[in-house]
């Protein structure tokens, strides 16, 4: 409660509530308010992720051709041994499931990684310098906006294989311009803050401003941008591997893994729908987890 | 050491249209002001919204660029400033706005915010630094270890008392003061007031207080500068403004400060009519639609600005 | 003043709000009465429960966190706590209207003025087609404002802070309330607006016979406006009379230190006195009298135990143990 304040005219400012928020977020007596599923489900990905080689009981990459598509274990010629069946290179799909998580995170963390850095620094100063910066940046970022996806993939394809690498560089290629648009909007916001005009008067410059003043305060808006790509991004990858123009086989790339599959729906269907569903349970669980820090943090985002 | 505006002018262009913006006109915030503020003064200046006050402290403090006119600090023309000597301006002149919940950085220390003023470039060791936040924080009532402590751990008197604190820890000449102490609470005000009221024997400051509350106005100042539509429509004594204010405007102003008891009924002045509209004020005198003492001269020629008795000034056709 | 029976009694209202952080008692006990005509300031600072009272006299309080747990509201010989939520809303607007401080927000941006205006009277009085612009113009020549067949259609950003008020003042009064309960109508508002916005409200008062509860934190407009006031702290009244007599002779504590606190105009002051300490947590209020603490006439009961209802003289009275009754 504001105690001792009386409302400014028109302007009502309650910059200190967003610290408290951030606080309150994550506090651990708060944990009945924390959204279970999405913790779990995360959780359960980063553990898999991370001891991948002693959860998978097979190696992902080369399969034993003599026990190419086992089905599941709950069907007749299901087994134990592979729980969620084999594909047509007798690969185990449960193992591949486990290593994909790593591909999945590994690519969202590192684009967002990259594409969050260019991103915020192009909003950042796009939005406090405004003028001429400003409207040159924001040209770059429509260009950015309105890059064909598919095309830039397999253009870039055509010029080198598909690798690891470029399937980064795609995404974070296609990624930055969101980030600067929605950190830039933050900056206007925060410009307006009567302790930005405070620090001019204080004599300090415009990249002490930035660091100092700007920047911390745009961290929850970024927290809440970032986490409600990862889902954009796994899909995205996804999308891209099942073209043949993402991670190159035989990566574990749950993509991959679903094109695979493909041809074989009607009867094989357990090496398309399991790497699916790993995919939409993890898109799921982070949109939820996104939407939730969304509205601890920021609810002023409710619209991405 | 002066703080002086000659024919200060800040225009702000309007433009419209979508995609080639075109000028439609100026919004004349400041228009021509004459005003000055001698070390150790205190000076008061009021007015309504679209006075232009508020666009004044911001060419005091630079945070705007005047459209013409000039900006003298001791004698020296502003925009012929090298870096040093703005510097040397930065830390004279220091600022207290409104909003306490606003003037603050959430997400950084009451210490680390009061000592932002100190420059860099001085070489002030962390120790230095640490022991004057302290010792300001003292002045302005608060306790030293409230240098450790967020913004939101105080109320809103407290946060304008680090405002304040952050405005003399450089020891300035000047404090421009914008509202200081609209935003609070009744009784907060009177202890932010004799604080201000304090620091200024005390720390041998000039203040100028903007403010639309007459009676803090009257509380803080030695001199009062009257503001209407961009203009100064008086200036003069303080004591004297109030109990002889020579503008028809300042008459109304005063007349509509509600006195503090039910049978004291000042002279009411109701002024019909609203504030002029900055893109496109009024010919002459634009006060001349509201005024009561209106004479044709008034639509036709601006006044000059004259000095009728002894340090009081006013811009009316009545002298 | 009329002797008539009075247009409203509230009494003992209290309303808490339900946090995480405890129980908030914002209006904790307040009693009052208003007859027809009058004008009762209720004067506070934030925190006061000025606002929440306004709010639970037409059982506005936003839910599930604001209840109103105990009292009565008796308008007009009902008590309106006892209502159907449709039976308040044919109070609401018709019978009790207001008036809030943000110009800005009360008006939709999105709607014409003539169609805002349209909407109450409508609602309220079922007219239609020539009569209901009539009653639209009458209801906006009422409150002075120039142009009214002009203004039908213009939208809110296209008038003054000072004209939005009267448009929203205009609304209120369009159906002829009995009661205008206005919360800071003028802190946004200039100071010659303000005196404006004032001497138009007294004239439609006059006029109209309704009964206003005007709510500010600014004792010059209650000075100037208010038949009687009653002074509010930490969500209870600390002292009420009529304006005369608490000005002249203040007898609680708080009471008497916001008058001294207070720069004036007229005088330059050479000290304003202030009042110490914060105001009061409503979370965690103390028991016994919520301005104690800060109180310079503090005695040890006065923590303990909450003050008796003093009667200064007819009509005034203290919530204090340092208050003393004048004798006639």
């Amino acid at each position: 409660m504001c105690v001792g304040l009386k409302r400014p005219r028109g302007k009502i400012v309650h910059a200190d509530q967003d610290v408290q928020k951030v606080r309150s977020a994550f506090r651990l007596s708060d944990i009945g308010h924390w959204p279970l599923f999405p913790a779990i489900v995360l959780a359960a990905l980063v553990f898999a992720a991370l001891f991948a080689p002693y959860l998978a009981r097979h190696d992902p990459r080369e399969g034993d051709i003599t026990r190419k598509s086992i089905p599941p274990i709950w069907m007749e010629r299901g087994t134990w041994e592979h729980p969620l069946g084999t594909d047509r290179f007798g690969r185990d799909v449960l193992s591949r499931i486990i290593y994909g998580t790593r591909i999945s995170l590994a690519v969202s963390l590192i684009a967002i990684g990259v594409a969050g850095t260019v991103g915020t620094a192009v909003g950042l100063i796009s939005g406090y310098h405004g003028g001429a910066v400003d409207a040159i940046l924001m040209r770059l970022t429509d260009i950015g906006l309105s890059l064909p996806t598919i095309l830039i993939a397999v253009v870039l394809v055509a010029v080198s294989e598909p690798s690891f690498r470029n399937v980064v560089f795609v995404i974070a290629l296609l990624l930055w311009p969101r980030f600067a648009r929605q950190i830039r909007g933050e900056t206007l916001a925060i410009k307006e803050q009567e302790y930005v005009a405070l620090a001019v008067v204080a004599g300090r410059s415009s990249s002490w401003i930035i660091s100092r003043h700007i920047f911390p305060n745009v961290v929850p808006t970024l927290l809440v941008v970032c986490t409600l790509q990862v889902g954009y991004v796994i899909l995205l990858e996804g999308s891209l591997s099942f073209l043949g123009v993402g991670v190159p086989p035989p990566n574990p790339a749950w993509g991959l893994m679903i094109a695979d599959g493909r041809g074989f729906l009607a009867t094989a269907w357990w090496i398309s729908l399991f790497p699916g569903l790993a995919m939409l349970l993890t898109v799921l669980a982070v949109n939820l987890l996104g939407d939730w820090l969304r509205d601890r943090l920021d609810p002023k985002l409710r619209q991405l | 050491m002066m703080l002086q505006g000659i024919g200060l002018k800040k225009y702000f262009p309007v433009t419209s249209g979508v995609f080639a913006a075109r000028l439609r006109g100026w919004i004349k915030a400041v228009d021509g002001v004459h005003v000055h503020v001698a070390e150790g003064e205190a000076l008061g200046i009021v007015g309504e919204s679209g006075s232009g006050k508020t666009t004044l402290a911001k060419l005091f403090l630079l945070l705007e660029r005047p459209t013409d006119g000039s900006l003298l600090f001791d004698g020296q023309e502003v925009r012929a400033f090298s870096r040093h000597d703005l510097a040397r301006y930065r830390r004279s002149v220091q600022a207290v706005f409104q909003d306490p919940y606003s003037s603050l950085n959430p997400r950084m220390r009451v210490g680390d915010i009061v000592a932002e003023p100190l420059p860099p470039e001085d070489g002030l060791s962390r120790a230095v630094i640490r022991e004057r936040v302290a010792e300001v924080l003292e002045l302005v009532g608060l306790r030293r270890e409230s240098a450790a402590l967020y913004p939101h751990e105080f109320s809103g008197g407290q946060r304008q008392r680090i405002a304040i604190a952050r405005a003399i820890v450089t020891y300035p000449k000047f404090i421009i003061l914008d509202e200081p102490v609209s935003a609070l609470d009744v009784s907060i005000r009177a202890q932010i007031l004799n604080l201000l009221k304090g620091l200024q024997e005390r720390l041998q400051l000039a203040y100028v207080m903007i403010s639309h509350d007459l009676a803090a106005a009257r509380y803080l100042s030695t001199r009062l500068t009257v503001m209407y539509a961009g203009k100064v429509v008086e200036t003069g004594g303080c004591d004297e403004v109030y109990t002889a204010p020579l503008h028809p405007y300042t008459q109304a102003l005063l007349s509509a400060a509600l006195p503090l008891h039910p049978s004291l009924r000042r002279q009411r002045m109701i002024l019909p009519g609203e504030v002029p509209n900055p893109l496109n004020p009024p010919s002459g005198c634009r006060f001349h639609p509201r005024c009561p003492q209106a004479m044709p001269q008034c639509q036709t020629h601006e006044p000059v600005w004259k000095e009728v008795s002894s340090g009081h000034y006013t811009a009316c056709h009545l002298y | 003043m009329p002797e008539s029976s009075p247009l409203l009694e509230v009494e003992e209202l209290r309303t808490h709000f339900f946090t995480r952080r405890g129980v908030i008692k914002a209006v904790d006990g307040v009693s009052f009465t208003l007859h027809a005509g009058e004008t009762l300031a209720l004067v506070g600072e934030s925190g006061s429960g000025k606002s929440v009272t306004c709010l639970s006299l037409v059982r506005l309080v936003p839910e599930p966190a604001g209840r109103i747990v105990g009292g009565r509201v008796v308008f007009a010989g009902e008590d309106l706590l006892r209502k159907t939520a449709a039976e308040m809303r044919w109070v609401r607007g018709k019978q009790i209207a207001m008036v809030l401080q943000d110009p800005m927000t009360s008006l939709n941006p999105a709607l014409t003025i003539g169609t805002q205006v349209a909407e109450v009277v409508r609602l309220h009085q079922g007219l239609r087609g020539p009569s209901l612009r009539n009653r639209i113009l009458e209801a906006l020549r009422r409150l002075r404002i120039p142009a009214a067949e002009a203004r039908l259609g213009h939208y809110p950003h296209q008038l003054s802070g000072g004209m939005r008020q009267r448009v929203s003042s205009a609304i209120a009064m369009s159906c002829a309330p009995r009661l205008l309960i206005a919360d800071e109508p003028t802190t946004s508002l200039d100071v010659t607006i303000q005196a404006q916005y004032l001497q138009l409200l007294k004239e439609v008062q006059a006029q109209s016979g309704v009964a206003i509860i005007l709510v500010t934190h600014d004792f010059g407009i209650v000075a100037a406006n208010a038949d009687r006031v009653a002074v509010m702290y930490a969500g209870q009244i600390v002292e009420m009379g009529s304006t005369v007599q608490v000005f002249d002779t203040p007898s609680h504590p708080y009471t008497q230190a916001l008058l001294r606190c207070l720069p004036s105009v007229e005088l330059k002051r050479q000290q304003l006195v202030e009042i110490g300490g914060q105001p009061p947590d409503l979370a965690q209020l103390p028991p016994g009298c919520p301005f104690a603490p800060r109180c310079a006439k503090r005695q040890p009961i006065c923590l303990e135990a909450y003050p008796p209802t003093v009667t200064i003289q007819p009509g005034h009275v203290a919530q204090c143990y340092a208050a003393v009754p004048i004798d006639a």
